[in-house]
């Protein structure tokens, strides 16, 4: 465990550094530049996120630990990095719109995107607690400022504060599940924790550490029960703030946790598996039966990202390689159906005014024939239905699911799968049943850029699975 | 055999035309008119070339045949295609059906066309897929797909209460359909595949059986639909538009019972033998009480609807009853219900177009006017009776007979029923097409017009013929239901041999 500092020390972390420094470079850029328009911000951010994705496929990931075994770069982190570039690029330029008409005008906005998500590259690169905690709270306080970026408003400064009382509890949990593990294990990384457990079996104490540890991620993932900050936040944070708490950071937690419950707790998996039941069916069942009553679509895609925290859980509650593959397939579905899904909400303008109510989408298909189609596409993915990709992603964490016996967990699962077809069916049937309302505003380029994209990838995923298929076996092959 | 993919060619051929319609551009009347031609064309061009298929298989080979495997999903699962015996036909008299349903369609749908003519044909690619699929992740892609299309078609050109009746039918269905998604993957876990032809042979333990069957029946049933998950079928039937209620009649419901056929029997014989006095109850209680629900209806779509329902008991008693008569009359009847009961719904159709109402009370005496309409109603309403000399009555009657074999008392109730249909049917056609023409409207309804003959012309015919004549369906099917049931008996006698060594 020597920290013997040479290049090959710090090639793995090449990305963060990246980013780290250059979010440094464009928020001096931004400072000195004095400027209100952010698109330079915004473009250099952009290019950040991107290169940053890029990079993680030009070094080598062999899962060598470096940095006294605080970090790794293996397949796994690969994958789940190249979704949250993905999906932080995508948070980035669907704000573009709303730049323009001068509702988010702050050249930090960007910036912090690149920082977030730095600790979201540190967050599924991590390999102790330490740095665990390193990314999170990166992540987690660069999202709590883009929550109440706009602060004239009130809902938007109510969500950033209500993000950060809640998330500074969740935090704290987290923090006091780590010390406990530390406490018994006397270790920090994961592979000391792993052989602890191992040798010393799983202990009560340390039974509490997993448990205060989960609970800080759940948080995180919002998992039922600690969603609860979820609908408000979504609802209350400027809509692109919204899309970016949707994708990228949904997908780095998920990483995050499966790492440390597979590489840090294979010993105690029977015991975990109990938790992450508990919280897929919880948030399963509360996901499709409080969207229900929703009106407002940012609450709706609140709960329905509940639901579908839910059943990506499913995978990890299978604890084997195939459930690892399940959600791996799952998040990068869920990240192509949420950016959708959003660039069509940013898109709902009439006048200056942003609408949101579900109601506001009636008769669509007449007014805006392409957009409703690829709208209903995403509805019909987020239920479940075949052929679409949204299928597929739910096949493969219940295909986990019932090769590791969970009937039960199964079944509720698919149940309210069909609980939460009916208000996804809602939204089509608003769009296409019911007579028009007022056309929107004309879409702007790069939201009908990111809807045609991620509208082809989950109409046509079906043609073609076997990339992502054995991209995600191989990234879930790596972490056993 | 033919050199060619022909099973994805007719799969895929509808999409294909349904990207035409896409592509077409404008909402003017050229635009329109196109959209209609290029669906008509299409769904020709389709079942001619399923013609082909008719003309190159083999009856006298239980095999798949014209089988086409790919890489799909990696691992064992794959893009597998191929016919048997037991589907062939279904592919067939769905691509028959498919133009007389653009035809029918041709005035009564007069908004948003094109999405109308593309919602019917990827319907059309769906249906041929779930007849022709030989994987089973790719069965239930094309089965739980088909859901989308026709929750569209109900949902904007039906009727007053089309929403409740689309949310129902899709989610009636889609609850079904779940339990059997999970039934599947339980199935790859034990036998490591989802290849439908292995899997017929592959002979699960007896308890997994049990739960895989009730998860397919769950589907199944519904799909079918047995008593008592039916009720979503009026509703949907009644909302839909005319083709929509040929298509729901004529093919959905014929997914159910191949389902049984193709998986529920021959992959889990001892379950279906366990169960089968709980499907003849199920099934003699469908043909009585919905036939005597059919009696007091005052809407002819809700009459024909639960006619379905009792016509479809008989294919589940006689599915279930596990011996060759049974199988070959579930078979003929599914396909004989598929012309009668698409016909006697496109029968509706006409006179809907014309006067906009289906309550029985609002038509009477118009054979005076409609002479040629009447002619076409009669031959739909005696085989729908299962008169002698038409298709209904081939079905009926084997299925009576396997049943006799089985258990006699099922067979006395459930020939009731047909006494019963005879009432609600006969009953119907008087009300509808006899009596004294005092209706003032109804002094200046339209006969056929050429359009509509060339619609029911088909129908009539395939009715008589098949009805005088059933040995070019019961020729195709024989060596493919002889196959399955041998297994079926055989491997429900191995267990029962098992059972009583364990004793």
């Amino acid at each position: 465990m020597q920290a013997n500092m040479t290049f090959a020390t710090f090639l793995p972390a090449a990305p963060e550094i990246l980013l780290a420094v250059g979010a440094m470079v464009a928020l001096m850029i931004g400072a000195f530049r004095n400027e209100k328009s952010p698109s330079i911000s915004a473009g250099l951010s952009m290019a950040l996120v991107i290169a940053a994705g890029v990079l993680v496929w030009l070094i080598p990931a062999e899962g060598t630990p470096v940095f006294s075994d605080g970090f790794v770069l293996d397949p796994f982190a690969r994958f789940m990095k190249t979704l949250i570039a993905i999906g932080s690029a995508a948070a980035i330029l669907l704000s573009v719109d709303y730049m323009r008409f001068g509702r988010l005008n702050r050249f930090e906005y960007p910036v912090l995107i690149v920082l977030a998500t730095t600790g979201m590259f540190v967050m599924v690169s991590a390999n102790d607690l330490i740095t665990l905690y390193l990314g999170l709270e990166l992540q987690s306080l660069a999202a709590y400022v883009v929550a109440s970026i706009q602060r004239d408003s009130a809902r938007s400064t109510e969500a950033g504060l209500k993000y950060f009382v809640l998330g500074a509890l969740a935090s704290g949990m987290l923090l006091y599940g780590a010390s406990l593990v530390y406490g018994f294990c006397g270790s920090v990384t994961y592979a000391g924790i792993a052989d602890s457990v191992t040798t010393g079996g799983g202990s009560i104490g340390l039974i509490f550490g997993l448990v205060f540890l989960f609970a800080g991620i759940a948080f995180k993932i919002s998992a039922v029960p600690f969603h609860m900050w979820t609908p408000d936040v979504y609802e209350g944070a400027p809509t692109p703030v919204t899309a970016f708490f949707a994708s990228a950071p949904k997908v780095a937690a998920m990483g995050m946790l499966i790492r440390v419950a597979v590489e840090a707790f294979p010993a105690a998996t029977a015991q975990w598996q109990q938790i992450i039941a508990f919280l897929a069916i919880a948030s399963m069942a509360l996901g499709a039966f409080a969207a229900i009553g929703q009106r407002n679509i940012k609450r709706l895609m609140a709960y329905s990202s509940i639901a579908n925290m839910g059943y990506a859980l499913v995978g990890l509650a299978a604890g084997s390689e195939a459930g690892v593959q399940g959600i791996v397939i799952y998040m990068a579905i869920y990240l192509a159906m949420t950016l959708g899904t959003f660039a069509f909400i940013l898109s709902m303008r009439r006048g200056d005014t942003m609408v949101e109510n579900i109601d506001d989408l009636a008769g669509l298909s007449r007014t805006n024939g392409t957009a409703a189609f690829f709208l209903a596409v995403m509805f019909f993915s987020l239920a479940g239905v075949p052929p679409l990709a949204g299928f597929f992603a739910k096949f493969y964490v219940f295909l986990a699911a019932i090769e590791a016996e969970l009937y039960p967990l199964a079944v509720i699962g698919v149940l309210a799968s069909v609980v939460g077809a009916f208000y996804y069916l809602r939204i089509v049937k608003i769009m296409y049943f019911d007579e028009p309302a007022a056309p929107f505003e004309r879409m702007g380029g790069e939201l009908k850029a990111v809807l045609g994209v991620a509208g082809l990838i989950v109409l046509l995923f079906f043609v073609y699975p076997a990339p992502l298929v054995e991209a995600a076996g191989a990234a879930a092959k790596s972490l056993f | 055999m033919t050199g060619w993919p022909i099973l994805s060619v007719i799969t895929f051929l509808p999409l294909l035309g349904a990207l035409f319609i896409f592509a077409i551009r404008g909402d003017d009347e050229t635009a329109v008119r196109n959209a209609r031609f290029v669906a008509l064309w299409t769904t020709v061009i389709t079942f001619l070339l399923s013609l082909l298929i008719w003309i190159y298989f083999d009856p006298t080979t239980p095999d798949f045949q014209f089988v086409e495997k790919r890489e799909w999903l990696g691992g064992s699962i794959s893009y597998y295609l191929g016919v048997d015996g037991i589907s062939m036909l279904f592919v067939i008299l769905t691509t028959f059906l498919m133009p007389a349903c653009v035809l029918a369609s041709w005035k009564a749908i007069d908004v948003r066309v094109k999405e109308y003519m593309i919602a019917f044909l990827v319907l059309e690619t769906l249906m041929i897929g779930v007849f022709t699929a030989l994987d089973l992740v790719l069965f239930y892609l094309f089965f739980e797909g088909s859901l989308v299309p026709m929750f569209l078609i109900i949902g904007i050109w039906g009727h007053k209460r089309r929403v409740y009746a689309a949310f129902k039918f899709f989610l009636y269905t889609f609850t079904g359909s779940v339990l059997m998604l999970l039934a599947i993957m339980a199935m790859y876990w034990e036998s490591g595949t989802t290849d439908i032809p292995t899997l017929l042979t592959y002979g699960f333990p007896a308890g997994m059986q049990t739960w895989l069957w009730i998860a397919f029946f769950a589907s199944f049933a519904v799909k079918m639909p047995m008593w008592p998950v039916h009720t979503w079928l009026p509703d949907a039937h009644v909302e839909a538009p005319t083709a929509g209620s040929v298509i729901l009649a004529a093919i959905l419901l014929k997914m159910g019972g191949y389902g049984f056929l193709r998986f529920s029997l021959p992959m889990f014989p001892s379950a279906s033998d366990m169960f089968a006095p709980f499907v003849f109850t199920l099934s003699v209680v469908a043909i009585i009480y919905t036939s005597l629900v059919a009696l007091m209806q005052t809407d002819v779509k809700k009459l024909i609807a639960y006619s379905s329902v009792a016509h479809m008991g008989f294919v589940t008693m006689g599915v279930f009853t596990g011996t060759v008569q049974g199988v070959q009359g579930g078979i003929f009847q599914m396909l004989s219900h598929g012309i009668v009961s698409g016909a006697l719904f496109l029968c509706v159709g006409v006179v809907y177009d014309r006067l906009h109402t289906r309550e029985i009370a609002a038509y009477g005496g118009l054979v005076n006017r409609m002479p040629l309409y009447a002619l076409a109603f009669m031959v739909f309403t005696m085989a729908n009776v299962g008169l002698p000399g038409t298709t209904g009555f081939v079905g009926e009657f084997l299925t009576l007979l396997s049943a006799f074999e089985v258990n006699t008392w099922v067979a006395v109730f459930a020939t009731t029923g047909v006494i019963l249909s005879a009432s609600y049917a006969l009953w119907l056609y008087r009300r509808v097409i006899f009596g004294s023409l005092d209706k003032e409207n109804l002094k200046s309804i339209k006969d056929l017009s050429t359009r509509e003959i060339v619609i029911l012309a088909p129908l009539v015919v395939l009715t008589i013929l098949f009805g005088v004549y059933p040995m070019p369906i019961l020729d195709v099917t024989a060596v493919s239901v002889d196959n399955l049931v041998t297994h079926y008996q055989a491997a429900v006698e191995q267990a029962s041999s098992l059972a009583a060594l364990a004793n």
